[in-house]
């Protein structure tokens, strides 16, 4: 059991890992990653890599929804808008540095787009404005095929460094992993500054937010603009990781996967972010196992039934989790962590 | 550009907007009622429709038993996500009970995948084919009855909220809850009623829709273009929400008729985005613009 | 000299004036009240102040700059905080948060400056950090609560929390609304000490909304009487006492003839 801690002047009580014991736990943390495509087989370093992918959409996602408050429906689109940048990018021989930040470029600026008409009024306007912009992008996708490829898609080349081609999971993983890991310090770091605290004062909605000199309109434009980045750089890797790029990829379900993610792992908090996006990465992979199971078992065709039960439990997580547990996996986990804090004195 | 083709197709597709029109009903009546954006509005279209289809086709049925077990199956789904959806998520921000719905239509489009598969059914065609000739303009005749039908559903369910003393207790319960539950209204009741008339409307569409095209899971996308419409134009407003229908209808018409099928779902979104661009408070033209 | 000064202020909802030809001037360094009945206008009157309302008619003049038509959320910059009747903290944000907001439009991090937290983001927000300690937690002897979030306190601690953002903001006008309402003898007390100690210590101009006339007569320098959207007294707290207008407003006709009889 820890007692507390003391802390010696306010910039310390300020650090992100304020312990010494943190920091070696980090330490450990940082280099199991780096030591995982090695020793983990090949379907978990498989399940890493979309993990990381998840992570980030998630992430921005949250930054959107979870904590500034604007519901988008249009996530997963977005990360089409990334996925067929790097495409073609590519295709115009730029390297994947330059590709990845440019298809979080351009996923912002349609955001932009969306953003400035409707981000002046209701918060309702939004929601209906990244569904429309959900349905507009898949129509682009589909039908502007000297670019997209149309339904057939579009292939992506490898990323690749000097020569060095990034292809195959494991070489793959690490560009995805600490790009997963920079963005999330990243997205952590917003909420310790002005920018993310204007951006849960929206969120609050109280009126008292604009007389502290917030700009809603700049602020609520912000933070889609970085949802949007995410989601643009989480597709470019999509691409790059998948190699291909087709429209039915980034449709409505794929948006209310993220929205899944969130709300199961607790909206406005980065925490949440991970366990939510890990607990939605496996949920699928765990209901194919369990398919498979079936199968074996005599259950004829139970394969076929796979994306309609995805669904189904997609859908009753979501209304679960908002029923029973509206902050999520990281409640749970923080009520688990004050348990053993405390232990073996209960409270 | 040819007048009479013009004509003919801003005509088919007004009619065809009856339909939508009972859609956005759904959705208002469930808003007014309830304070509630219903996203899961199409699925409860789609469940309509495929419970037509097990009982009249599958189970050989009469039309009108048919019918009246779906409308009572789809009254019971409707109370059901209520009280185990809406009920405890009373009281809970705007965007948790929003995202509720999207959860909920999840549940249902993947159910309704697995239990009747994604293949395309085929409902037989209720309305009678016998179009209307006027002058050189032909209407089909299912675009005329739909039309009819809906237009007769929307007067009753209007003059119902606005005249019955049932009507009356859920507008006051959605405007006020506590002080209706003050004077006696049973606020719960009339939540519940609000969602089975949200599940009867939706399903009477979906039946009108899948019997003129066909039935599969994704019946129901048409409602969000519906929904996004609606918006627009104020969620609050039955007048609103026939515009809307009608705007969609005239809207998919216009766009098969000159620019092709494929675009026909996505114009509803791309007028959204524009009019948001143009006019950015609506239609029409309140400046309601919500603090924060 | 006046720091503030409104003129010809109407504001209308629906044809009924909250606001009518409201005329007023705040000297500066000083504490101005604003009091009258119920529904006289003057919580109408700090809304036109903080830009919440844009009025049909008049200007308001701060600090020699016309500020009629600077948006709401530019007038914090200029050096105007307020607070609320109904406490407006951020519930989902502990006590340091929600004081740290108020440093908002003095910081200068953007958004990818903020995500590194290098270099100037992490400098400005540990200069924050002390500055909030020094000025603010242990001025209001709040030090203890800073970590709890803002559910966990009682309301007379929700209404110090409060005050405490409006100062983080450095204003050079704080306008409180109603800053004891709903307090007891102890914290109005300890309200009342920190208004004062605010305008004497660090020359910030206060004007307030209080319906609790023991603590406007005593704190206040300079009275302004509103009734039915109207100023209709002004003046030092004995002026504004003695006006029959004022106690006809507060005591109703008839009870002022009696008393001036």
């Amino acid at each position: 059991m820890r007692i507390g801690d003391f802390h010696a002047s306010y910039r310390h009580d300020e650090a992100l890992f304020d312990t010494r014991v943190q920091r070696a736990w980090l330490g450990v943390l940082l280099a199991a990653l780096a030591a995982f495509p090695f020793v983990g087989g090949s379907y978990f370093v498989y399940l890493a890599c979309l993990l990381g992918i998840h992570l980030i959409s998630a992430a921005g996602l949250n930054i959107m929804t979870g904590y500034t408050g604007l519901i988008s429906l249009g996530h997963a689109a977005f990360m089409g808008v990334g996925c067929y940048t790097v495409a073609v990018a590519e295709k115009a021989s730029i390297p994947f540095y330059l590709a990845l930040p440019l298809a979080g470029l351009v996923s912002a600026a349609i955001g932009l787009v969306v953003g400035i008409p409707s981000l002046r009024i209701k918060g309702l306007y939004f929601a209906v404005a990244t569904l429309a912009a959900q349905f507009v992008l898949g129509f682009v996708f589909r039908e502007w095929e000297s670019v997209t490829g149309g339904v057939r898609g579009a292939n992506v080349p490898a990323a690749s460094l000097f020569g060095f081609e990034l292809a195959g999971d494991q070489r793959i993983y690490f560009l995805i992993v600490p790009l997963a890991v920079v963005m999330l310090l990243g997205a952590r770091n917003l909420f310790r500054t002005r920018v993310g605290r204007a951006f849960i004062a929206i969120r609050d909605r109280d009126i008292s937010a604009e007389v502290l000199g917030i700009s809603l309109f700049h602020h609520k434009l912000l933070a889609f603009a970085i949802g949007s980045f995410y989601a643009g750089v989480a597709g470019g890797l999509w691409g790059y990781f998948f190699r291909v790029a087709t429209p039915e990829l980034f449709g409505l379900p794929l948006s209310v996967f993220y929205l899944a993610a969130i709300i199961v792992g607790g909206l406005g908090s980065i925490l949440g972010t991970i366990l939510g996006a890990t607990f939605m990465t496996m949920v699928p992979e765990v209901l194919r196992a369990l398919v498979a199971w079936a199968e074996a078992l005599g259950v004829q065709e139970a394969g076929v039934f796979l994306a309609s039960i995805r669904q189904v439990v997609f859908g009753l997580l979501i209304v679960g989790f908002l029923i029973f547990e509206p902050h999520g996996l990281a409640e749970i986990w923080r009520r688990v962590r004050r348990f053993f804090h405390l232990w073996p004195f209960r409270t | 550009m040819d007048w009479l083709l013009l004509a003919e197709f801003s005509l088919v597709g007004l009619l065809s907007g009856g339909v939508l029109a009972l859609i956005a009903l759904g959705f208002v009546l469930v808003y007014k009622g309830t304070r509630v954006i219903n996203f899961a509005m199409g699925e409860f279209m789609m469940v309509g429709a495929y419970l037509f289809w097990t009982t009249h086709v599958f189970l050989k049925l009469p039309w009108w038993a048919a019918l009246a077990l779906t409308l009572v199956g789809i009254a019971g789904l409707g109370a059901v996500v209520e009280r185990f959806v809406l009920r405890p998520l009373a009281g809970q921000p705007v965007i948790s009970i929003v995202m509720a719905t999207i959860g909920l239509g999840a549940v249902l489009h993947g159910a309704a995948e697995a239990i009747w598969g994604g293949a395309n059914l085929a409902l037989p065609e209720i309305l009678p084919r016998k179009p209307l000739i006027l002058g050189e303009v032909l209407l089909p005749g299912q675009v005329l009855w739909s039309f009819a039908l809906a237009v007769a559903l929307i007067a009753g369910f209007t003059a119902y909220f606005h005249w019955s003393k049932g009507g009356v207790s859920m507008r006051a319960a959605a405007s006020d809850p506590v002080t209706a539950y003050a004077m006696g209204i049973d606020v719960r009741r009339t939540q519940r009623l609000t969602w089975i008339f949200a599940g009867v409307t939706g399903a009477v569409a979906g039946i009108i829709v899948a019997s003129m095209t066909s039935l599969s899971p994704t019946l129901g996308t048409v409602a969000l273009g519906v929904l996004a419409v609606i918006i627009l134009g104020g969620l609050d407003s039955i007048a609103g929400a026939i515009i809307a229908g009608l705007i969609v209808g005239w809207l998919e018409s216009i766009t098969v008729a000159f620019i092709g099928g494929q675009a026909r779902d996505v114009v509803p979104y791309l007028v959204v985005l524009v009019i948001l661009m143009v006019r950015p408070y609506g239609l029409f033209g309140t400046r309601d613009i919500e603090r924060l | 000299m006046n720091i503030l000064e409104a003129e010809g202020l109407t504001l209308s909802f629906g044809g009924i004036h909250a606001l009518a030809d409201v005329s007023i001037a705040v000297p500066k360094g000083g504490i101005t009240a604003i009091i009258g009945p119920n529904g006289a206008g003057k919580t109408s009157l700090f809304n036109a102040i903080s830009g919440f309302y844009r009025p049909s008619r008049g200007t308001i003049r701060f600090d020699g700059a016309d500020i009629t038509r600077v948006p709401g959320h530019a007038r914090a910059a200029l050096g105007l905080a307020r607070t609320f009747q109904n406490v407006a903290l951020f519930r989902g944000m502990t006590v340091l948060d929600n004081i740290k907001l108020g440093g908002h439009h003095r910081l200068r991090a953007g958004a990818l400056g903020a995500m590194w937290y290098l270099g100037r983001a992490a400098a400005e927000e540990s200069r924050l950090r002390e500055e909030i300690e020094r000025e603010v937690i242990d001025f209001l002897e709040i030090d203890h609560i800073r970590d709890l979030p803002i559910d966990a306190l009682a309301y007379g601690l929700q209404k110090r929390v409060e005050l405490a953002r409006a100062l983080a903001m450095r204003p050079k006008v704080l306008l409180l609304d109603e800053p004891v309402a709903g307090m007891n003898r102890e914290e109005t007390e300890d309200m009342a000490r920190f208004i004062l100690d605010i305008q004497e210590e660090r020359g910030i101009t206060v004007m307030l909304v209080e319906h609790d006339m023991g603590l406007v007569m005593d704190i206040s320098s300079h009275v302004v009487v509103l009734n039915f959207g109207s100023v209709i007294a002004s003046g030092t707290p004995a002026e504004v006492r003695a006006n029959p207008a004022v106690i006809a407003a507060y005591l109703g006709e008839r009870a002022a003839k009696q008393r001036a009889a």
